[in-house]
């Protein structure tokens, strides 16, 4: 293999296994903090266990989170130094201004909360889970205007052999960034939901710490619904501002071969790149793509075959990714709608206890498969329309990648084994006995 | 002229300002497994770099992206030059975090045991491998016109980068023995307090021995030769460094742990200073070499992100001290007792 495939792969396998951690951390620090908030409230006790037993599985997985964010911070130098060395200029500020706004924030406040329950007082304690659940969605809306202007380029000038910011306003506020960034986080609420239901759900179908999860669950319930009912609307305004943007994207995300007017939509399809075709087509939505697409049934949408055979993206693994990403976006509306008429009676519903159980690998598969619409729906194009990917690559030897290939994926490997085995763990034990109540003043003090 | 050179004398403080800080986790790292008796010290030694190691790290990142958005093609070049040294201090930071993590979630010896080691590699290693890398980049490294790099991993431990490296992890242990000092008491202390005073001779020496080198196998000192005045930087770590050993000796572990952050300061920016107006010295022909002006972002970039770290620094450095404040004051055993464990 030669470099070029040999980093892309080491690129992937480093954000999908960093993105693996980073949506518990942007939902689950919210949802923490609204616990602890009640608890500061209330001073009920049990929001404060709370609390800290959905903390603890924050840390671990926060922990494996930094760490790989780490790598990715300096692949851009190491892997892609020619895309570096192009677009630094927009995109390295934007790294930049993420660690500066956001990452100190973040791991100095986590630590804080983490050290300081018996040295702050309960609302200082409180506001510390705020800041870090701030910092966290501020890191995740800097690295995402930074990828939206790779999907879209904006307020740049070509100079000096290189792009240059012209305008740094437009990159910032430009509208593809917006809509990927609340695709991206409410995608995360719904993740934390489900981890957070899921764990509840176990402990529920077991009958202990039962108001403890019966809590948490609903709590989660409605973070999640609300967000899996936003997800599908927004998404769909989204995959209209990708039928602007980016037209190969959209074919092939429908594996679309011909333009036309009034292109349908198929419900199952096998793509053939080579062939230019597909080879089975079922359930076909006459009119369907149009309408979703540019809100007329009539209108013309362009098919893979207007473009360039070398500027097309890999059209099956793109399709299957938004065809799973969209059922499972469904689902989710499904499952926490019905969640919701049982709320009220879950303990007696271990049906719907046992689906969401086995329901928490969900959103982490539709996350994955989002990122993989975005980023290979994007392909050849690193920065869509300006540079290929095959123009970005390190001018460095092979072998050296395929050297930290490997360790890359035997690190991570073990790493997310452990870290899963920690995360169970620590959710199989269940919260800290309930203290006795001369202990309630411990965290006043 | 002017936005290129203040970038990078702020690209040169914020590595000093990550050595300085994430050097004492590092050193400790280092330490841990000859100064640690048994499993409270091994946690009281966790625990004083707890509340801290993590926002350290983050001034690493915040290098590494200044690096990126002011000099991006120093970013790209370097960092693709040196990339299977990054690429190791890369992994070992990895195991230094998890480890710090993972170590108090199971009660097994065995468990515990793996953790302590993944720290103490993922401690030495990064700090070895920064002074190699910066003692390279002193001397500069083999780039051709095209900046791509015409060497391997070898090519960087030459006798001049492995004497960086060892400068790096003799400062690094006496930084994190004499913040171990200043953060505990009883019998730990006084090891640590020990071994600050024992290493100290050993890190005069290493300082020496750099000096010398650097006059040999650098031309560093001809900024300084061009201008005299620039020489209060050295002339201020060294002073640091002497008045290390006196106020270790007058056990004012403060003012030691002052004096240490001062050397380490120094001694980069020193480097850091002798290279201006190179970035990334190329061993080849100085032609090639990549400086703060042909590698610099655009102004208006420049600008942009001088306009960010004014603002948001100073707020950054504002709450990273108040942390400290809040975390005055010893660790004791009775501070790591398991139930307060997270
Ligand atoms: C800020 C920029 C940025 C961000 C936030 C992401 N990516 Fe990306 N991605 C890139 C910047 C990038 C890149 C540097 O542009 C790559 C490297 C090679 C390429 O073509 O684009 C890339 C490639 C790339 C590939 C390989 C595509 C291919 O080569 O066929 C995958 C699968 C992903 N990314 C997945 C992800 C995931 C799971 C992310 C979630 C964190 C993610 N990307 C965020
Ligand atoms: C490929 C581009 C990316 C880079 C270079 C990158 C870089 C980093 C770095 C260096 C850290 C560690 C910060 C620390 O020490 O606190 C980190 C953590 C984090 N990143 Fe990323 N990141 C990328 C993609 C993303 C995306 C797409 C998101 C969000 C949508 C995201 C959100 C986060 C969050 C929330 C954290 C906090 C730690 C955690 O995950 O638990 N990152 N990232
Ligand atoms: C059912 C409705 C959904 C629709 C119509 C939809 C639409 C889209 C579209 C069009 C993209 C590609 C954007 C681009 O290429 O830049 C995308 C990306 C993505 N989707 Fe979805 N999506 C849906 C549900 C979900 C769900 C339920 C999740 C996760 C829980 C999710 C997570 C993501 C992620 C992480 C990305 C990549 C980031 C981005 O580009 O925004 N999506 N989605």
């Amino acid at each position: 293999m030669d470099v070029l495939m040999l980093s892309r792969l080491q690129f992937a396998a480093a954000t999908f296994f960093h993105f693996l951690f980073v949506p518990l951390t942007l939902g689950l620090s919210i949802l923490i903090a609204i616990m602890e908030t009640i608890y500061v409230r209330t001073g009920d006790e049990e929001y404060r266990r709370m609390a800290k037993f959905w903390g603890k599985i924050f840390l671990v997985n926060f922990a494996v989170g930094v760490v790989t964010g780490i790598t990715l911070e300096f692949q851009f130098g190491t892997n892609w130094s020619r895309y570096s060395r192009y677009v630094g200029d927009i995109f390295g500020s934007l790294l930049a201004i993420e660690a500066t706004l956001a990452f100190f924030l973040e791991s100095t406040f986590l630590a804080v909360w983490v050290f300081g329950w018996k040295r702050l007082s309960p609302r200082l304690h409180c506001a510390c889970i705020w800041l870090v659940a701030f910092a966290s969605s501020l890191s995740a809306l800097w690295i995402i205007i930074a990828n939206a202007w790779m999907q879209h380029p904006v307020g740049y000038v070509l100079r000096n052999g290189r792009a240059e910011m012209s305008d740094f306003m437009a990159v910032v506020t430009q509208p593809f960034a917006i809509q990927q960034y609340f695709h991206t986080v409410s995608g995360a609420y719904i993740l934390s939901g489900f981890v957070v239901m899921g764990i509840s759900a176990y402990h529920l179908l077991r009958r202990q710490h039962t108001t403890f999860f019966t809590k948490s669950f609903r709590l989660a319930l409605g973070f999640a619904l609300i967000f899996s009912v936003a997800e599908v609307v927004q998404g769909h305004i989204h995959g209209a501002e990708v039928a602007k943007i980016q037209p190969t994207k959209l074919a092939a995300m429908e594996s679309l071969w011909d333009t036309q007017a009034g292109a349908p939509m198929w419900l199952l399809l096998i793509p053939d790149q080579e062939g230019e075709r597909n080879l089975v087509e079922f359930g076909r939505i006459p009119d369907a793509l149009s309408l979703l697409a540019y809100h007329s049934p009539k209108a013309v949408v362009k098919g893979l075959k207007d473009f360039p055979k070398g500027d097309r993206p890999p059209v099956a693994l793109t399709f299957i990714s938004f065809r799973l990403m969209v059922g499972l976006g469904f689902l989710f509306v499904l499952l926490t709608v019905v969640g919701w008429f049982k709320r009220r009676k879950l303990e007696s519903s271990p049906g719907y206890l046992k689906v969401m159980l086995y329901a928490i690998p969900l959103p982490y598969l539709a996350l994955e498969a989002g990122w993989i619409v975005t980023e290979v729906g994007r392909q050849p194009w690193i920065v869509y329309g300006l540079m290929r990917t095959s123009d970005a690559v390190s001018p460095i030897a092979a072998s050296q990648v395929g050297v930290t290939l490997a360790a890359f994926i035997l690190v991570y490997s073990l790493l997310g084994a452990v870290a899963f085995y920690l995360m169970v763990k620590i959710a199989r034990q269940g919260p800290e006995p309930a203290p006795a109540v001369a202990n309630s003043g411990e965290v006043a003090s | 002229m002017m936005l290129p050179t203040i970038w990078f004398v702020l690209w040169g403080v914020l590595w000093a300002v990550y050595f300085m800080l994430d050097g004492f986790d590092l050193g400790l790292g280092t330490l841990m497994p000859f100064l640690a008796k048994d499993d409270t010290d091994r946690r009281v030694i966790y625990r004083t770099m707890g509340p801290f190691w993590d926002g350290n790290e983050v001034w690493l990142i915040t290098a590494g992206g200044v690096t990126f958005a002011a000099f991006p093609t120093t970013y790209a070049v370097m960092f693709s030059g040196l990339y299977s040294a990054l690429m190791l201090i890369l992994f070992a930071l990895i195991l230094r975090g998890v480890s710090m993590v993972f170590r108090g979630e199971v009660d097994d010896p065995r468990w515990r045991r793996l953790w302590d080691t993944g720290l103490f590699l993922g401690s030495f290693l990064p700090a070895l491998l920064f002074g190699v890398a910066f003692a390279n980049l002193f001397k500069g490294i083999p780039i051709d016109a095209e900046g791509i790099f015409q060497g391997n991993l070898l090519t960087l431990l030459n006798p001049y980068g492995l004497a960086g490296g060892i400068l790096f992890v003799l400062l690094f242990l006496v930084h994190g023995s004499l913040w171990l000092a200043v953060k505990t008491h009883g019998d730990l202390h006084r090891r640590a307090a020990h071994l600050a005073a024992t290493t100290w001779p050993a890190l005069l020496g290493m300082a020496v021995i750099f000096l010398v080198a650097t006059k040999r196998w650098t031309t560093l000192f001809d900024n300084y030769a061009a201008q005299p005045v620039l020489l209060i930087i050295p002339v201020v770590a060294v002073a640091a460094l002497i008045a290390m050993r006196a106020f270790i000796k007058r056990a004012q572990w403060w003012k030691a742990w002052f004096a240490s952050s001062a050397t380490i300061v120094g001694i980069t920016l020193f480097g850091v200073v002798g290279l201006f107006p190179d970035l990334l010295k190329s061993s080849l022909n100085p032609a090639y070499s990549l400086t703060a002006f042909n590698s610099a972002s655009s102004p208006l970039t420049l600008k942009i992100m001088l306009g960010v770290a004014l603002t948001f620094v100073p707020l950054v450095i504002a709450y990273q001290v108040w942390v400290h404040f809040l975390f005055k004051g010893k660790v004791s055993p009775e501070d790591v007792a398991p139930e307060e464990d997270y």
